[in-house]
């Protein structure tokens, strides 16, 4: 035969592969996406457009440099995916440069300094969005407004090409604006309760359709949840750490809301804004650093959605989502090793099955 | 500043004693490991590791002055045992021999006169035969150490790697092709 | 809302407890339809006298020998061994090594055999009225047949049948699931032959002296289920028809107890041990033309099938005939296939060559084409889980996988690496193509191998012992027979001297050495 080699079955395959599941999940997304680019305007577009740009580079020279082939890889899909990821999470009129630097280091010492596609313990965006939120603040917590495409206060391509490639104008300051949640963590800081805060900012309609400053992926809480609903129809993702993140996050911010209504926002405001639902369904579910097992995808769930509820609520940075995603990262082998499948045959322990003697069919 | 110093050495001088008296009270003997890797050769003294018998390659394997890859008839599994017990590096897949096909001696009958030369030196009696009759080798039971080979008056025998069959065949590792397994 | 009601409609293999278990395309309809047919008598047949687990049967004909149909050629050898027999009449042409077909294509213990075209039978086996027989001299005549696992496994039925002996026996589960993609024969004998089925049935049933038997067929095979049903009264114990899930690898032993009655057999024991055995639904067949006609295990019935053959079919051959001829049979190839495969395409064997024989165990031959096989691109694991979601054995395939990469096999044993039952179901999900179970099975040869070569080792240092012990007591008796020699000799010099000259005092020398 023409086969070269012994190959062992089985020679039928189920036609799911990387590729498709990369494709799949930028599919998902396209609707929030969509909707980023009309509200944010050509900015978010070119910045777009310039962090995968340079997550593709960046993963061609690294691959280069390992001498694996380059164009085999690229077509893999994850580096498009990994600064797709990244760009929903910047700050939309961002400058070029945070686009680039974000992809680096969510390429180069995200993932490729641990071996490449596979090997990296910590989500490679979430790094880098970690890292760019500490290292310059500033820039990275520049939100404004919505300003959707055609509407009078839409930058045009100039003013849209200053705004990412060149000096950003003068009057940005004049459409920049808190994100909901940093508004009301400011304000609480600043002493004042909730139920006097809330009213300014607080929309749920907006916050469920998309209609606040944020980044790409902390807009539009609904159609994140379309995607990812069609991601677990798909049967890319299992629903249970989408699940845990939400229910977990929902039910410790209710109970904290139940003690104190004043202090502690709704489970329903937790849910809808920030970067939550795409938390859930986008960067907690990445396989490479999420636990394998149905159980383990439970407790790493759960402990992402308490964890993002704990920074929001205690935590210096409005926003926790990129913390606590890196925090359970760091479990995931931990997980991994006590929630195995119990063998067919055998106890939790590992010992065989005693037979019963009163087991008889 | 006088103090300082006088402090650090009472106290080096105080935590050394210790530390020497300790050494000297508590001293374990290091048990003899010749015997335990004795134990795991295969005591045929074949003589293909260059040292006077089983018993001399043990020694040198303890002293360190022998590699624990030494015993070809032992294979890969005697090497990561006398890695276990000597505490040295185990033997890599890349090296040289540990993992090579196991080999057995093999009798051309055209060229074989009875001589009984070989089974009268063979180690295992891996070889069957009478005086003046043709001799044949028992596979399954021939280390490939090489005696026989030397001995044979009309150099009939040689080595050759152990015949695959049905039963010694397994899948190659994935990627490997077929060729360099059979 | 709508989220717990997809979770809902998840697709969730409830048969093995909840986990594990895949939906591959079965393309059964590609020979589902055309009845078993029998192929004329090929121009040559090659028996192998290993088509079973266990020792090689030893030949009983020489080259040259005429043998008829049914003569017995190969005689089992030791408990766990079977029969072969001659499948027609003919002359036997060669005793010797012949490739087996095995993805290695090394050469097997074979008997060629070129049929005479008389197709005459010998002596049948011995009459035996299966209803008044003991259960002991129904296994014996299924010894005698040479009858073996017919699913693929292989393992001789008459060994499996004597468990009663050691077990308490209560339930005989028939495995109808035929959850390999593509193959049909179990299908169509169900359909065809259920009436012979059920004989074949009732006989083992008889011989294991159980309660109940238990037929288990997947629900993709509703005509097989109906056919089968209709019979079971015939069977005399408490029979029914249970409908499993189509699922594979829903007849892989343990699962699909598991599946019908509920139990978890233990690792490392038999099924026996929970009262249940499991017979496949040929074999039943083959028992029964073994005990109504005294017909040995001779013939097969096997499924040709995939897009590189011109016309699918169920055909019943004779054990020996070659890949080559039967492929012939069925119009040829359609084309070059991609890959010639023996069984299923999930657990069947590669084959390289067409010139090999089908044997007991081949339930099917399979030309695929390249959009039927699995494609070779490997890409790095990405942790998805997809081979942990599906395995039926609760494992972690890609854990093990790295391990096994790693050269750390024990560390893999220690994970339930021979727990794993290499039914292909996680290498076939997985998204980056990941040769999982070959990397397994390549793991339990290499531990097979290092086994043997401990035991060959322990083996070494008992010959080179005995031999040492040999050499010892040579040169002891050596030594012994010397000493005595010397002695005698001393005695006969000291008799001589004595008888020379008796008024000579004892020699000086003794004296001096003693002073």
């Amino acid at each position: 035969m023409t086969a070269p080699l012994i190959i062992s079955g089985p020679h039928t395959h189920s036609k799911f592969s990387v590729t498709e599941t990369m494709i799949a999940v930028m599919l998902c997304l396209t609707p929030a996406t969509a909707l980023g680019f009309y509200m944010f305007g050509l900015p978010a577009i070119l910045l777009f457009a310039v962090t995968i740009a340079s997550a593709l580079l960046f993963e061609a020279l690294c691959l280069a440099l390992a001498a694996r082939p380059v164009g085999r890889a690229l077509s893999d899909g994850s580096a498009i995916l990994t600064g797709w990821i990244l760009a929903m999470t910047l700050p939309p009129w961002a400058p070029w440069w945070i686009g680039t630097v974000g992809a680096f280091i969510a390429i180069v010492l995200g993932k490729h300094v641990y071996g490449g596609l596979g090997q990296n313990p910590f989500n490679p965006a979430m790094v880098a969005r970690a890292m760019l939120l500490v290292a310059l603040p500033v820039p990275m917590t520049m939100w404004v407004l919505p300003a959707p495409l055609l509407s009078p206060g839409a930058p045009d391509l100039g003013a849209a090409l200053a705004i990412t490639f060149g000096t950003p104008p003068a009057d940005i300051d004049s459409v920049s604006a808190a994100s909901t949640l940093g508004h009301v963590g400011a304000a609480l800081d600043g002493g004042r309760t909730l139920d006097r805060i809330l009213p300014e900012t607080f929309d749920l309609h907006r916050l469920f359709f998309g209609n606040v400053p944020g980044s790409m992926g902390e807009t539009s809480a609904l159609l994140l949840l379309v995607g990812g609903v069609f991601l677990a129809a798909m049967r890319i993702i299992r629903l249970n750490i989408p699940l845990a993140v939400l229910g977990s996050a929902a039910a410790l911010s209710g109970l904290l809301h139940l003690i104190d209504p004043g202090q502690f926002p709704s489970p329903l405001w937790h849910l809808s804004s920030g970067a939550l639902m795409f938390c859930a369904f986008f960067i907690a579910t990445d396989y490479v650093t999420s636990p394998v097992s149905g159980v383990g995808q439970l407790i790493y769930g759960a402990g992402i959605g308490l964890l993002v509820v704990v920074i929001r609520t205690w935590g210096s940075f409005p926003e926790g989502v990129a913390f606590a995603v890196l925090l359970m990262n760091a479990c995931t082998p931990l997980i991994d090793t006590y929630t195995r499948p119990r063998i067919f045959g055998r106890d939790r322990r590992g010992r065989p099955l005693k037979i019963d003697e009163g087991d008889a069919p | 500043m006088i103090e300082a110093v006088a402090t650090m050495s009472a106290l080096g001088l105080g935590l050394g004693t210790i530390l020497g008296v300790a050494a000297r009270r508590f001293h374990v003997e290091t048990p003899p490991i010749v015997d335990e890797i004795e134990a795991q050769l295969p005591g045929t003294n074949c003589g293909q590791c260059g040292f006077p018998g089983c018993r001399g390659a043990a020694e040198a394997v303890a002293e360190g002055a022998a590699p624990v890859t030494l015993c070809p008839p032992g294979g890969r599994e005697v090497a990561v045992t006398l890695a276990e017990i000597t505490g040295a590096e185990p033997p890599g897949s890349g090296g040289t021999g540990q993992d090579a096909e196991p080999v057995v001696a093999f009798i051309f009958e055209d060229h074989c006169t009875g001589c009984t030369k070989c089974f009268k030196r063979c180690p295992t009696d891996a070889i069957i035969g009478a005086a003046k009759q043709i001799h044949t080798v028992v596979n399954d039971a021939c280390i490939g150490c090489d005696a026989c080979v030397a001995v044979c008056p009309t150099e009939a025998i040689i080595l050759r790697t152990k015949p695959r069959t049905l039963r010694n065949w397994h899948w190659p590792k994935p990627g490997t092709p077929a060729d360099a397994t059979l | 809302m709508s989220l717990i009601s997809l979770s809902a409609l998840r697709r969730t293999a409830g048969a093995f407890a909840g986990r594990g278990g895949i939906h591959p395309e079965t393309r059964k309809y590609l020979s589902a339809d055309s009845p078993i047919e029998a192929m004329p008598l090929p121009s040559i047949l090659r028996v192998p006298l290993q088509q079973h687990i266990g020792a090689e049967a030893v030949p009983v004909v020489a080259r040259g020998d005429q043998v008829l149909k049914g003569q017995l050629i190969g005689k089992a050898r030791g408990p766990v061994s079977a029969n072969v027999h001659a499948p027609t009449s003919g002359k036997v042409i060669a005793v010797g090594y012949f490739a087996a077909p095995h993805p290695s294509g090394l050469p097997v213990s074979t008997i060629t055999i070129r049929p005479d075209g008389a197709d005459r039978w010998g002596a049948r086996l011995p009459r035996l009225v299966p209803e008044q027989a003991t259960p002991d001299e129904i296994a014996d005549h299924v010894k005698q047949a040479g009858i073996v696992g017919m699913g693929g496994a292989t393992f001789p039925s008459a060994v499996k049948l004597d468990l009663r002996k050691r077990f308490a026996l209560k339930t005989l589960i028939i495995n109808g699931a035929e959850c390999e993609p593509y193959l049909t024969c179990d299908d169509r004998l169900m359909r065809e032959f259920s009436e012979e089925l059920a004989d074949g049935i009732a006989i083992m049933a008889r011989a294991l002296g159980v309660e109940q038997v238990i037929v288990a067929i997947e629900s993709n095979k509703p005509q097989a289920i109906e056919a089968m049903q209709r019979r079971m009264l015939a069977i005399g114990c408490p029979a029914r028809v249970t409908r499993v899930p189509t699922l594979y690898p829903m007849g892989s032993e343990k699962h699909l107890v598991q599946a019908v009655t509920g139990l978890e057999t233990p690792a490392r024991a038999l099924t026996a041990e929970l009262g249940v055995v499991v017979h496949n639904a040929a074999t039943a067949y083959a028992v029964h033309l073994a005990l109504r006609y005294g017909e040995p295990l001779i013939s097969r019935v096997l499924t040709v099938s995939g897009f590189g053959v011109t016309r699918p079919a169920n055909v019943k051959v004779l054990i020996g005939t070659l890949v080559a001829e039967i492929l012939d049979h069925c119009g040829g190839l359609d084309g070059t296939p991609d890959r010639l495969l023996l069984g299923g395409p999930m657990m069947g064997l590669p084959i390289r060559s067409q010139r090999v024989p089908v044997i007991k165990g081949t339930n099917g031959i399979l030309a695929l084409q390249k959009s039927e096989t699995r494609r070779h691109r490997e890409m790095p694991c990405i942790r998805c889980g997809g081979c942990i979601k599906v395995c039926p054995c609760g494992l972690m395939p890609m854990e093990m996988h790295g391990m096994i990469q790693a050269g750390d096999l024990d560390k893999a044993v220690d994970i339930g690496l021979l727990d794993c039952v290499a039914c292909g179901s996680c290498s076939f999900n997985c998204p980056s193509n990941i040769q999982l179970v070959q990397s397994f099975n390549y793991a339990k040869g290499r531990l097979a191998f290092q086994q043997s070569q401990k035991h060959q080792q322990e083996e070494t240092k008992r010959l080179a012992e005995t031999r040492k012990a040999r050499m010892d007591a040579i040169a002891e008796a050596k030594r012994q027979a010397m000493a005595r020699r010397k002695a005698e000799m001393a005695a006969r010099k000291k008799r001589e001297a004595e008888t020379e000259t008796p008024a000579v005092p004892a020699p000086a020398p003794t004296a001096e050495r003693t002073g």
